[in-house]
């Protein structure tokens, strides 16, 4: 249903704390988005935006916090209700993540075959109205490893749209792209959340495409949210890491002696 | 869901309402089909459409090219903004018919 302007939460991350192994990654962050909200997560490399993503994801179990979305908290979900779960989210992962042994209208119908039972030939248009919208009419019987990066890209976003989901989200959608590409697909997030009232996570660290999409930036650090604003008060903010993001200038750390001695050696003095 | 089939003059129209997805899109393209199969020129009123995915449009335009393969009539009527959306992502605007209202239907 679409509704314009909505003030509930269909996205809410309360306290999470996640590790990959002994190393804490999250340090128990709370995280909300609005219904036809596109949210930017920013960061720089290890700030855990990726890591955000995939427990957003439902890939990865948290060690603690719940994150509900569309009001139900994934973290408490049997493998039936999260593949309910997903019928609502689309998904596009940096490197396309498509099939190579699949055609590209291959690929970008296997959610339909998954998950619904629709005619055939429903299914074909689809997809091809798909391909359609993001710029790869007649591309549908090449594979994957015949088209270029954006190409990929875009066939991704592609397949992710298939189902027309509650949620979409979208791991480095200029990554790697010419300016003027990167910035169609830019044009082509926000067509979507307009037109289907997409909700739509996007986690980047190209500062041009975040600002030019974003109704709210999250900024991640070192596993905890230092800001989470629209796009005028990130500019604004007068916190020094954001600046350092913003400006691309390197984070200058006082090294622990005794902490760097221990990771290179293995021991404690 | 079962979408209704009225006339007006030349023209069977069918009205889709609410939300038209995957749950429901099948009745609407078989209803649509069979009108076509009938030989009807056809009129989708998609006036009272508060959403309409994919799978929604596909059938309006599987139905679309049948009809012209037929020979036959086939437009849109009172397009919502909700619905209007959907078809201009995929610039579906600029392809089928579309008329304001019924009486522009001649």
């Amino acid at each position: 249903m679409i509704t314009e302007a909505s003030t509930e939460n269909v996205i809410e991350v309360e306290n999470l704390v996640t590790h990959y192994g002994d190393t804490q990654i999250l340090n128990g962050i709370n995280f909300s988005v609005k219904r036809g909200e596109i949210m930017v997560i920013m960061g720089g490399s290890g700030s855990g935006k990726s890591t955000l993503l995939r427990y957003l994801l439902g890939l990865n179990t948290p060690t603690s916090g719940c994150i509900k979305l569309l009001g139900k908290d994934i973290t408490q979900m049997s493998t039936n209700e999260m593949h309910d779960m997903r019928k609502n989210m689309g998904v596009a992962f940096q490197g396309g993540a498509l099939f190579g042994s699949m055609t590209v209208g291959e690929n970008i119908q296997l959610p339909l075959c998954e998950h619904t039972r629709l005619d055939e030939n429903t299914m074909r248009i689809m997809s091809r109205m798909k391909l359609e919208v993001v710029n790869l009419a007649g591309f549908e019987d090449l594979m994957p490893s015949q088209l270029s990066g954006g190409m990929i890209k875009r066939a991704a976003l592609a397949r992710a749209i298939i189902m027309d989901p509650k949620l979409l989200f979208f791991d480095e959608p200029s990554a790697g792209l010419d300016p003027v590409v990167a910035a169609e697909l830019d044009e082509l997030i926000l067509r979507l959340r307009d037109a289907m009232n997409m909700t739509i996570v996007v986690v980047t660290h190209e500062l041009d495409s975040a600002f030019k999409i974003a109704d709210r930036i999250t900024v991640l650090d070192q596993g905890d949210i230092l800001m989470c604003g629209t796009v005028d008060e990130v500019r604004n903010s007068d916190n020094e890491r954001i600046h350092n993001l913003l400006n691309r200038k390197p984070k200058t750390e006082v090294v622990d002696v005794d902490a760097y001695l221990q990771r290179l050696t293995g021991h404690g003095v | 869901m079962k979408y209704p089939v009225s006339q007006h003059g030349r023209f069977s129209v069918i009205s889709l309402t609410g939300e038209v997805d995957l749950s429901c899109s099948p009745q609407a393209r078989e209803q649509i089909l069979k009108c076509l199969k009938q030989g009807k020129n056809l009129l989708i009123d998609l006036s009272q459409v508060a959403y309409i995915d994919s799978s929604g449009v596909a059938s309006l335009v599987e139905g679309f090219q049948t009809a012209r393969k037929q020979k036959l009539d086939f437009a849109l009527v009172g397009v919502s903004k909700a619905a209007m959306q959907v078809l201009s992502l995929a610039r579906l605007d600029t392809v089928f018919t579309i008329y304001d209202s019924l009486d522009d239907c001649e």
